[in-house]
């Protein structure tokens, strides 16, 4: 009987909202450690290393990112934008995004965010200017590849200012009449700098 | 302070990029975690979360079939499922103050932007296991407390009609958008 109290959520109701406290089935995962004991794991330290165990792999995943992109933009070049091969380019930039930095390329991740900024914020799928996509795809390819070469990384972000620059300046014009757009297009962005 | 036993939680990754899931596992694994289950969409997600009841779920946003927005909605359906009130980090490259609001008000528990760090997963992990915040359900929403401070300069009207719900004071979703850790 206890055990089936346990668990059930306690519900407090109200006027236009109910408060739902649901059972706790984490708390078995927690444990309390008395100030000043010794511990002698550090999770975060050991989750660090193993993913420093894969660091061998990471060139090889950002060439695949890469060539994954390119193709995207292949295909719509050879067949024309639709909805489906946009959101294909869309995805292979917005992963290139989240994760040049942890595979050790930080310098190509403000482009792709460039490149997903223009392929999101287009309102109309056949005004996306593919020469403008083309330059964001080469760029990034260009800058993992001297990323690898150890290159200085000033003219990758001298680049990557002129691309976001000059992608914004599109989006604005393109979005003049949608005020929402534009305060989401000139928001600034949320992604950690640290 | 607390730790968090990480052999005993179970986690479910979704997210559709193989490199992706594959440092989601190295880091939990990193962490002391056994069981970590895997999808690469949103649909496989919702069917390895029936299947295999994680204790938290790891998603990201931006997938195929249906997104981790749509999957979060599909999770936070009282009745729908054994546990709508499973914890849900949205890991994403989604960056942008709406994205993040959308996400709180679909029901997400944490919110994570890419890049991914071991020591910001960690704390999100650690948020949801040892700060549990009680579930609101309105007309309009059901999942975790979007409340997570009290202002006592708020001068506007009382939204919640006729009782408050204790507020288990937290840093504000966006602010820990904007951060590591």
């Amino acid at each position: 009987m206890s055990e089936k109290r346990a668990n059930l959520a306690a519900v407090s109701t109200f006027a236009d909202h109910e408060v739902i406290v649901p059972p706790n089935k984490l708390k078995k995962a927690v444990e309390k450690v008395k100030p000043g004991a010794k511990i002698d794991f550090d999770p975060v330290a050991r989750a660090e290393a193993a993913l420093a165990e894969l660091a061998d792999d990471f060139s090889i995943w950002m060439e695949q990112e890469c060539v994954r992109l390119d193709a995207a933009r292949n295909a719509i070049k050879a067949s024309g934008i639709t909805p489906g091969n946009r959101d294909v380019l869309f995805r292979a930039a917005h992963d290139i995004k989240g994760q040049a930095a942890t595979f050790g390329f930080p310098m190509v991740a403000p482009v792709a965010d460039s490149l997903c900024r223009l392929i999101e914020h287009t309102p109309d799928a056949p005004r996306l200017p593919l020469p403008l996509v083309d330059q964001h795809v080469d760029a990034i390819r260009a800058i993992t590849h001297r990323n690898t070469r150890g290159d200085s990384n000033a003219n990758a972000a001298r680049l990557a200012e002129k691309l976001r620059q000059v992608t914004d300046e599109f989006l604005v014009h393109e979005n003049r009449d949608r005020p929402d757009t534009l305060e989401s297009i000139l928001s600034p962005s949320l992604a950690p700098t640290t | 302070m607390v730790r968090i036993d990480f052999n005993r939680l179970r986690f479910l990754v979704i997210d559709d990029n193989a490199h992706m899931r594959r440092i989601l596992r190295t880091l939990l694994h990193g962490f002391g975690t056994r069981e970590v289950y895997e999808a690469e969409d949103g649909a496989a997600g919702l069917e390895a979360f029936t299947h295999y009841s994680p204790d938290i779920v790891i998603t990201d946003w931006a997938m195929p079939i249906f997104d981790g927005m749509e999957l979060t909605q599909m999770i936070r359906q009282p009745g729908a499922n054994n546990n709508p009130y499973v914890p849900i980090i949205m890991l994403t490259g989604h960056s942008e103050k709406k994205r993040v609001i959308a996400a709180r008000d679909a029901g997400v528990t944490e919110f994570l932007a890419k890049p991914i760090s071991a020591k910001g997963l960690y704390q999100r992990v650690l948020n949801v296991v040892a700060n549990p915040r009680p579930f609101i359900r309105t007309r309009s929403y059901f999942g975790p407390d979007r409340r997570r401070n009290t202002n006592p300069n708020y001068a506007g009207p009382e939204r919640r009609k006729g009782g408050k719900a204790e507020v288990i004071k937290q840093q504000p979703l966006l602010e820990k958008a904007r951060t590591l850790a």
